[in-house]
């Protein structure tokens, strides 16, 4: 903690004078919300043909400093300067005139259109007073492909999987000309072949001379892409640096002042019994396809056990299956030696199997009640009194706990969820699925958009559980992650168990290798009328 | 050291806060008040436009239409609040009430064994309403089972219970639904005219749904099913929330309130005419949207209801008091309506702006 006194923002700095590469300078910037200062004398540099990197925690002003160069939100003090003059940007359009365009985290796609009708939203292409299909869906085509993706242009955004959403909104970025492109965790969704396909494309637009901004919580990814680091915290700016110069334990510790060895650890420990037995799980897909694939495997009591695979291998649906959300699932599964018949969410809940799922905003969460009802809404029954109505002092009991035994961030139970942070509102999807008293919790990439301070809360917890005897299944596409925590690591691709292996065989070659297994002629990503390999 | 200079730079922005928190909470509370506000600011234009407004005759009568929109109403905020619409309700109310007159005035004919059963007042109320909860439980279940929009379920249902209200007697009103004592089938009559403490019954039935419906939508697993349904249908299902199951017994509710709505009319009047309840559907939404339920569901209160009912009841009486023409009444209705769930979109934008200021701050 002795070593937590940052340097700083110093005006007279060197690095912080005007350089000649710099497009974009966004000059001493202070964003004032009404009742919180967002930023705070921020001065962030864009350089000409590079990718200037932006971390920080979630809070830490990021987002809002982007919003301000994207207009979204205009600066209390401070101003943007573009080569070196100084320019205003009042909404979104302005910024476009500009060349500057962002694609936000949140994905703005709209599912019921299709690809090629997203990529040319509000810019389409009239040809004789109608659209020029034909053209728009060449160009759509050419953006894919460039991409590395094989997505039909027709398909419907809402068909497709997160990771390849998110490739459409890359390409409706790039099918417009711009010199500043702002990605704010563009990766978070992406499986490894995808992000790799993205770089290309990056070091692309880079010898175009286009500009990038790129936010990401995958460090080593950063790392990998970026030439210029600029790092946030609370507003303010702590550090700006040259990618070279700079690894991840620096990094880390310019964000929050921990070092890294305290962010993920998984204490070597016993398990015990078999808890969970799933056999021959199977979901079918569409012409005689399976999304699952005859899934078998063991969970033991306190164990971690975890999934690794591409996008679309299958291992979320597996784990809705387990959870009774797909009606047209088979299979057998027992726990604690028991076959569970039941196979409705409710049942299964009752039984001792609860999820928590991969998108939070849109199955995890009821974005208009308060924290504590999205806490009580899955155990109500719990909270009877005599009359069978429920009873505020237990719901407040059981709220109580659960803030504290997940250390939740909230002033108010009584706010609403959606004034909550990304981690803390994640802990209250698992606070949620913990108050049915579980055996088996299963957790859909629980990292997913959260910073890294919430992430090793979240491991933390996940530890503790285990070794408090739930038996843990945990699907991450975060190599790092899923080695740091699981005790064994199962393989998925195209639906079924490709590798299974312990935490000591475990490394990332072989889980990627295994990843890969069915995947050749398909290179991978895209599983759209794929066909069944073996 | 650090720790020091960390609570020095925290507490400039956090006294700033304290301040505009302050100043956000005065306008959420007017916002938040506004169609009590409004209910006020009527009562007083009216008794001011009308000495007789808040004579007790009057308040008697105007308190009887509110009953009728507020029990509507109170069925529709379920239906709302899990982001449904049920555009039956005007047409149940109607085909209950003809249900029953014929129970009354006909009784249960069974030619082939040449008997006609007159039920008991006690047993035609039951009827009437357990008729109610199954219209309501057929159109839920076409919504659940097949996936119909709520929209069109319930426009099904609209014609097709008005159409049958129609066909009891053959577009004819009963009257007289005093029953016979040779029957044994009388008291429907007493029972419109029942009153307690100076109030009609329906006053108190009104008082006794509120009740009831604000401890089902408050206290109750089953209240916060329903919110969490149309807060998000997806979080709710997999939360182990048997939502198809809620839906259904939504419309049920709505349907037993239309049926309560129906033998109300009809005991006050003593009659049962087919048309009864004729757009009734659209008043009771306009009165739960204008207590603050939001149409796409998951927000809302049984209070706002009571008091929208309140506010489109004594504003329709009241401009009939002043002398305003009909059309202009409409026109006023329609304006105060719209005006509402502007107001309304203002608030929510606000809760929102509060929200990400929240979130900011953590």
């Amino acid at each position: 903690m002795s070593d937590q006194v940052q340097p700083e923002y110093d005006p007279t700095d060197p690095v912080n004078v005007p350089e000649p590469d710099v497009i974009l300078r966004a000059e001493d910037i202070t964003k004032i919300f009404p009742g919180t200062v967002a930023l705070d004398h921020v001065t962030f540099n864009v350089h000409k043909g590079k990718v200037n990197v932006l971390v920080g925690e979630n809070g830490a002003g990021k987002s809002t400093l982007m919003k301000i160069i994207a207009g979204v939100e205009q600066p209390t003090h401070g101003r943007l300067l573009l080569d070196g003059e100084e320019i205003r940007i009042r909404s979104p359009l302005d910024a476009k005139e500009q060349g500057i365009s962002i694609i936000f985290q949140e994905l703005n796609l709209v599912p019921n259109l299709t690809v090629t009708e997203n990529i040319f939203m509000g810019r389409e292409v009239v040809r004789y007073g109608t659209i020029n299909q034909k053209y728009q869906k060449q160009i759509a085509l050419d953006l894919l492909q460039r991409l590395e993706q094989k997505i039909n242009p027709d398909t419907k955004v809402g068909d497709l999987r997160i990771g390849q959403q998110q490739i459409v909104e890359i390409a409706k970025a790039l099918a417009q000309d711009v010199r500043i492109l702002i990605m704010d965790e563009p990766t978070s969704a992406l499986s490894a072949a995808e992000v790799d396909a993205l770089f290309r494309v990056i070091n692309e637009l880079k010898a175009h001379q286009v500009s990038i901004i790129y936010i990401s919580h995958r460090l080593e990814e950063l790392l990998q892409i970026g030439d210029y680091l600029t790092v946030l915290r609370d507003g303010r700016l702590i550090a700006e640096e040259l990618v070279e110069n700079v690894d991840i334990p620096w990094i880390i510790e310019k964000m929050v002042g921990k070092s890294l060895s305290s962010l993920f650890s998984r204490k070597e420990h016993r398990y015990g019994d078999v808890i969970l037995k799933v056999e021959k799980v199977t979901l079918p897909g569409g012409g005689g396809n399976f999304i699952v694939d005859h899934v078998s495997f063991d969970l033991h009591q306190g164990e971690i056990l975890g999934f690794y695979g591409l996008m679309g291998a299958g291992r979320s649906d597996l784990l809705d299956c387990l959870a009774g959300a797909r009606p047209e699932a088979t299979g057998r599964i027992w726990l604690n030696g028991q076959e569970i018949k039941a196979n409705t969410v409710s049942g299964r809940i009752q039984a001792g199997i609860v999820l928590v799922p991969e998108d939070r905003r849109r199955d995890g969460l009821v974005p208009t009640l308060s924290v504590a009802d999205n806490i009580l809404l899955a155990s109500l029954r719990q909270y009877l009194n005599r009359l069978r109505f429920l009873a505020p002092r237990k719901e407040k009991a059981a709220v109580d706990s659960m803030i504290r035994n997940l250390s939740i961030h909230v002033a108010n139970p009584q706010q609403l969820i959606t004034s909550l942070s990304g981690g803390n509102q994640q802990k209250v999807v698992v606070a949620k699925g913990l108050l049915n008293t579980p055996k088996i919790l299963m957790l859909d990439e629980p990292t997913r958009g959260i910073d890294v301070g919430a992430k090793s809360e979240i491991f933390e917890l996940m530890s503790k559980l285990a070794n408090e005897g739930f038996g843990i299944l945990f699907v991450s596409s975060e190599l790092k992650e899923i080695l740091a925590m699981s005790d064994r690591i199962i393989v998925m691709s195209k639906g079924a168990i490709v590798d299974e292996v312990t935490c000591q065989e475990a490394s990332e070659e072989r889980l990627v290798m295994a990843s890969y297994i069915g995947h050749k002629t398909n290179n991978g990503g895209n599983h759209n009328g794929r066909e069944k390999h073996d | 050291m650090a720790e020091k200079s960390m609570t020095d730079t925290a507490t400039t922005p956090g006294s700033t806060k304290k301040i505009l928190a302050h100043q956000v909470n005065w306008l959420q509370l007017l916002l938040r008040g506004r169609v009590f506000i409004a209910l006020v600011l009527v009562i007083i234009g009216f008794s001011i436009l009308s000495p007789t407004y808040l004579s007790p005759q009057n308040l008697e009568i105007m308190s009887k239409h509110v009953a009728i929109w507020a029990i509507l109403a109170i069925g529709q905020t379920f239906v709302i609040l899990t982001g449904g619409i049920d555009l039956g309700v005007g047409s149940i109310v109607g085909l209950t009430a003809m249900i029953a007159g014929a129970l009354i005035n006909v009784g249960i004919q069974i030619p082939e064994l040449g008997v006609v059963i007159y039920p008991h007042t006690w047993t035609i109320l039951l009827i009437s309403l357990t008729a109610g909860a199954l219209l309501g439980a057929i159109s839920g279940l076409i919504i659940t089972r097949f996936g119909v929009a709520p929209f069109i379920a319930t426009l099904g249902m609209l014609n097709v219970a008005r159409g049958l209200a129609g066909i009891i007697n053959n577009g004819y009103t009963f009257p007289n639904l005093v029953g016979n004592p040779q029957f044994g089938n009388t008291g429907f009559d007493v029972l419109g005219a029942i009153r307690l403490l100076g109030l009609n019954y329906s006053i108190w039935i009104m008082g006794l749904f509120g009740v009831v419906a604000y401890f089902i939508a408050t206290r109750l697993p089953f209240g916060r099913h329903v919110y969490a349904i149309g807060g998000n249908e997806n979080s709710a299902q997999l939360s182990g929330v048997r939502v198809k199951y809620t839906k259904v017994i939504v419309y049920m509710i709505s349907g037993l309130c239309a049926a309560m709505v129906g033998l109300i009319i009809a005991s006050q009047l003593v009659a049962a005419h087919p048309a009864t309840g004729e757009g009734y559907e659209l008043t009771a939404i306009a009165a739960v949207v204008l207590g603050g339920t939001s149409l796409s569901g998951g927000r809302g209160s049984m209070g706002g209801t009571l008091i929208g009912a309140f506010v489109i009841g004594l504003l329709e009486d009241g401009l009939v008091m002043v002398g305003v023409s009909s059309f202009w009444q409409m026109v006023a209705i329609g304006v105060v309506i719209v005006l509402a769930v502007i107001i309304d979109q203002g608030t929510f934008a606000m809760q929102e702006r509060i929200a990400r200021q929240r979130q900011l701050e953590s």
